[in-house]
């Protein structure tokens, strides 16, 4: 649920990265926060446990600049991606503008993105929400690995639709800014259809 | 989506409602937030909070406990009250839409902070229920007052430079 305030002129709108534990999420949000002007962002608040899982969330806002006078807000979230953690992952969903779906291309990993991908859709779902009706870009993460599946068969496996995709190493932060500003571009385009 | 729209005249409304509370509460800190963790407006001494963080750990407190209460068999909690060493926190929903959020020290009680924060929660609730009247009527009549109306792919495109 995009937040449109008429008074401070702004615009806020949340986007959320989801996928399996380890594919690296949080690393994406960690690496825009490094690379964004001190001016454009807040704090990065993470949820963690002690050794540095996330627990409930990680939290980024990112203030990109103004249009037409009204400043443009993202609230970037990460969910825990451990299976035990559902209903968390759940609550993090809701009034959502923007999905982010973060793969790990490792061999091994294939069936935890099926299955965290399965559990986007239903999640959605119980919210009314729609995968294919939302603002939607997956991110082949962790190419720089030796054991990963080829693009090809992560797109006829994860993305049937063909919605945007990148490669991303988001460790050395290759393509963590296409991805966002994938999203972002979407999710603004959804709003402005919208009003 | 049901999107949140604010605007000036309520927005001055709520800035009002939230700045009577601070004082008659004699709080340190009152804010205002959406469900999904966006800062509304604040009242009080904001200057070295981050009151944008506060916001979405106020919501993510708010939903945690929510999915908690429904485990539980039991409709959201309405309100939660946490006590510090210095400072309380008095957490209440208001409209089942928004989160009021009381910061308050020693100098006042947390009886007196109920008291006012029943009072606010009233006339907060009326003035949601304008705005959402005025959001629905707004949308009839599309494209007025939008600033998507004016805002060009090629402006979206530019942004992201
Ligand atoms: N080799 C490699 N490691 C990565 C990459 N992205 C993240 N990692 C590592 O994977 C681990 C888990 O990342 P994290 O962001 O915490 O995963 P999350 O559970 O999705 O939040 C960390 O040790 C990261 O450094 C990548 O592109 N390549
Ligand atoms: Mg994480």
């Amino acid at each position: 649920m995009s937040f449109i305030n008429y008074s401070t002129r702004e615009i806020n709108c949340k986007i959320v990265y989801y996928g399996p534990g380890l594919c690296g999420k949080t690393t994406n949000l960690q690496f825009i926060y490094k690379k964004t002007a001190p001016e454009q962002k807040g704090k990065l608040i993470s949820l963690a446990t002690e050794s540095e899982r996330t627990l409930f969330f990680d939290f980024l806002p990112l203030a990109l600049g103004d249009i037409k006078g009204f400043r443009v807000r993202f609230h970037l979230y990460t969910v825990p991606g451990q299976v035990f953690y559902a209903a968390s992952r759940k609550l993090i969903l809701k009034g959502v503008d923007g999905v982010v779906f973060v793969a790990d291309s490792q061999i091994e990993r294939m069936d935890a993105n099926i299955e965290s991908l399965e559990d986007l859709r239903i999640n959605l779902a119980e919210y009314g929400y729609e995968l294919d009706r939302l603002p939607f870009v997956i991110q082949y993460n962790k190419r720089d690995l030796p054991n990963i599946v080829p693009v090809g068969e992560l797109q006829k496996i994860l993305n049937p639709d063909n919605v945007p995709s990148y490669e991303a190493i988001a460790s050395q932060g290759m393509g963590v800014f296409e991805t966002l500003k994938d999203v972002g571009k979407q999710v603004l385009k959804e709003l402005k259809k919208n009003y | 989506m049901s999107e949140l729209v604010m605007y000036e005249e309520e927005f001055r409304r709520i800035d009002e409602e939230l700045k009577r509370l601070y004082q008659l509460a004699n709080a340190k800190l009152v804010f205002l937030v959406d469900k999904n963790g966006q800062l509304i407006s604040s009242a009080g001494d904001t200057h070295d909070i981050d009151t944008t963080a506060l916001a979405s750990l106020t919501a993510g407190n708010i939903a945690a406990t929510g999915g908690i209460a429904k485990l539980l068999g039991q409709k959201e909690f309405s309100i939660l009250f946490h006590e510090g060493e210095k400072d309380n926190i008095h957490i209440s929903l208001v409209a089942n839409k928004v989160i009021l959020v009381v910061v308050f020290d020693q100098r006042t009680s947390l009886g007196l902070v109920r008291l006012r924060v029943k009072k606010s929660t009233q006339s907060l609730e009326r003035i949601f229920e304008e705005l959402d009247k005025k959001s629905s009527i707004e949308e009839r009549d599309k494209g007025l007052t939008s600033p998507f109306s004016e805002i060009t792919d090629e402006d979206i495109d530019r942004l992201f430079g």
